[in-house]
């Protein structure tokens, strides 16, 4: 049964048998749920009743027609899921491409925000002039709302007015076509190393100096205090922010919304767009949900193998 | 440590390349925001050739900018401090008692962000839509169901923060407060949120950038009566022409709250930012 973890001594006192304790006693078990109440609900409200009703609503036919008064709607059974995942047909080789070009999305932007974000901290442990600056520069892309750093992207990407033409020197289209996916590449990255770069200056933060100090003492060089103390030390922290950035990028809507408009060339159609526009574009709600509920499948399946594997490999380093 | 030669080499090309790749576009907005219509619609030239402030006072007249403005800080400042409020009495709860389902409780709601927007936002839409129908408490299309939406995004984030920064104020305080004569509420009220304040004020601006951003759910829960800047900004864009000055010119005005708040307050929110993600 609930307790409070620490009985003031006041109360203590006060808690013997009697009817006034238990009175107490009993207000006492149910604060830390009714402290709990509003987050509950509106939990339940908007993250889990939608998720069962996402759930129940892939075995349903839900189009523009029965959408009004859903009860009515007839039933599909599985046929949602047979029809996005039958990869011979339309539905389901769209429903692929879309897949893969969020794979390779996700691993590219990953990768170099990653990359980015560990070179500028691991660059700027030591103090030079001008850091304080430039790490506040470096954060403002974070800072700034995203749709008006991307609307800024998708004016330098216009052909005859863009400046990303102008500096390559180039004449070429970059919202529509094979470029379109590289261009949604830089604009995430772009975006998101700040938050890589944050996350790793943190956790560098908390590498103790003498650490380093002792190293020095046994003449280690920078490259193998890089090796030997900063790179595990900053293991724990890679393990979470690997996962964050996976998780943001590849269920990515934004980006690709604001920078395309609603419909996005193929080349660049996340999956997350591609469920948009089969759900709010062509008003197949049912479809859009086997869908949601197959990436969800995915991501699930993906974090718990992966946290697994970063567990174990904790336990066998300590 | 003594670095090897190169290490200043590689800082100045990496830092300077960064700088210079994170520089490029807000310099695009800034200078843009300032040419008239005729030069963004030519060749990028680099320097403007003409200045103009004239943009910043377009924006307000080419669309309704002003009413978008007001929505989004409605919107966005309800959800920070709903979120806040709800957020100090449940991280005090995971804090300072022991109850059973704390755990869940606490694997729920991490794990809710996790989830893709588009999952919730189909079954939400319809959700709302059918609350309306039956209760006649408009969610669907109005301020509230924008409200109360964000609130929850940010919530798993500022609860999980606070009590991290709860657990770090001591307990006695609490108790030498309750001794005094206040009941438990009275020492959240009078101890624990003073002496939390520096991750409450974080938690606020988290939770304001968070609506602030949002393009998804604006898109599909707004109509043209509750549109926030997210969805309004792509009104420049008309079948004849874009004005992407005035494009510009409004994103750096819709950029200059949550900019500024976070430059002002980044300390505060970086430390519990990373609190929560290092822990």
């Amino acid at each position: 049964m609930p307790t409070a973890l620490d009985d003031a001594p006041a109360v203590k006192a006060a808690g013997a048998p009697g009817p006034q304790g238990v009175r107490r006693k009993r207000r006492r078990v149910a604060l830390p749920y009714l402290l709990l109440l509003p987050a509950i609900l509106l939990e339940l409200l908007v993250h889990l009743i939608p998720m069962v009703a996402g759930l129940v609503m892939s075995f349903f036919k839900l189009t523009q027609f029965s959408i009004r008064d859903f009860s009515s709607a007839p039933a599909a059974g599985l046929d949602n899921y047979k029809f996005v995942l039958d990869f011979n047909a339309a539905a389901g080789k769209s429903l692929l491409g879309s897949f893969w070009i969020s794979i390779l999305y996700t691993v590219l932007s990953v990768g170099f925000c990653w990359l980015f974000g560990t070179s500028a901290a691991v660059l700027m442990q030591k103090d030079f002039r001008g850091r304080g600056l430039l790490r506040t520069l470096f954060l403002v892309p974070y800072a700034l709302p995203m749709y008006a750093a991307v609307i800024t992207w998708s004016f330098m990407f216009q052909k005859d007015t863009g400046l990303v033409n102008d500096l390559l020197g180039t004449d070429s289209f970059w919202l529509i076509g094979d470029n379109s996916f590289w261009s949604l590449v830089v604009v995430s990255v772009w975006r998101n190393w700040p938050f890589a770069f944050l996350i790793v200056m943190a956790g560098l933060q908390n590498v103790p100096g003498e650490l380093y100090e002792a190293a020095a003492i046994d003449g280690a060089s920078w490259w193998r205090q890089f090796r030997a103390i900063t790179q595990p030390m900053l293991r724990p922290v890679n393990q979470v922010l690997l996962l964050v950035l996976f998780l943001w990028t590849f269920n990515d809507f934004n980006t690709p919304y604001v920078l395309f408009g609603a419909s996005a060339p193929k080349e660049a159609s996340l999956i997350s767009i591609h469920i948009y526009q089969s759900s709010f574009v062509t008003w197949n709600f049912g479809l859009g949900s086997a869908m949601s509920v197959l990436l969800l499948l995915f991501l699930l399946i993906v974090s718990t193998v992966y946290l697994g594997l970063t567990a174990r490999r904790r336990n066998a380093v300590v | 440590m003594s670095e090897p030669r190169w290490v200043p080499w590689a800082r100045r090309f990496v830092l300077g390349f960064l700088a210079l790749f994170t520089l490029i576009p807000l310099y695009a907005m800034v200078s843009s925001s300032l040419k008239p219509l005729g030069d963004v619609q030519g060749t990028w030239e680099w320097i403007p050739t003409t200045l103009t402030i004239q943009p910043f006072f377009d924006i307000w007249e080419t669309i309704p900018l002003a009413e978008y403005f007001v929505n989004s800080l409605v919107i966005s400042g309800s959800a920070a401090i709903l979120s806040v409020v709800i957020a100090i009495f449940a991280a005090y709860a995971l804090s300072r008692f022991r109850f059973r389902g704390k755990n869940f409780f606490k694997m729920t709601v991490l794990s809710t962000q996790m989830f893709p927007g588009i999952l919730f936002l189909l079954p939400l839409f319809l959700i709302f839509v059918n609350i309306g129908n039956t209760t006649g408490i408009v969610l669907y299309g109005s301020r509230l169901g924008l409200i109360i939406t964000y609130l929850t995004f940010s919530l798993p984030f500022a609860i999980w923060m606070l009590a991290g920064y709860i657990d770090s104020i001591p307990k006695e305080l609490d108790e030498a407060a309750m001794v005094d004569g206040t009941g438990q509420f009275g020492a959240l009220i009078r101890v624990v949120v003073p002496a939390a304040m520096p991750g409450i004020v974080a938690v606020g601006i988290y939770s304001f950038m968070t609506a602030w951003g949002e393009v998804l759910f604006a898109s599909v829960m707004t109509d043209s009566g509750t549109r926030t800047l997210a969805v309004g900004l792509q009104e420049y864009s008309t079948q004849v022409q874009v004005y992407w000055n005035q494009v510009m010119a409004a994103s750096l005005i819709v950029s200059v709250p949550v900019v500024a708040g976070f430059l002002l307050l980044q300390r505060y929110l970086v430390a519990g930012l990373t609190a929560g993600a290092v822990k």
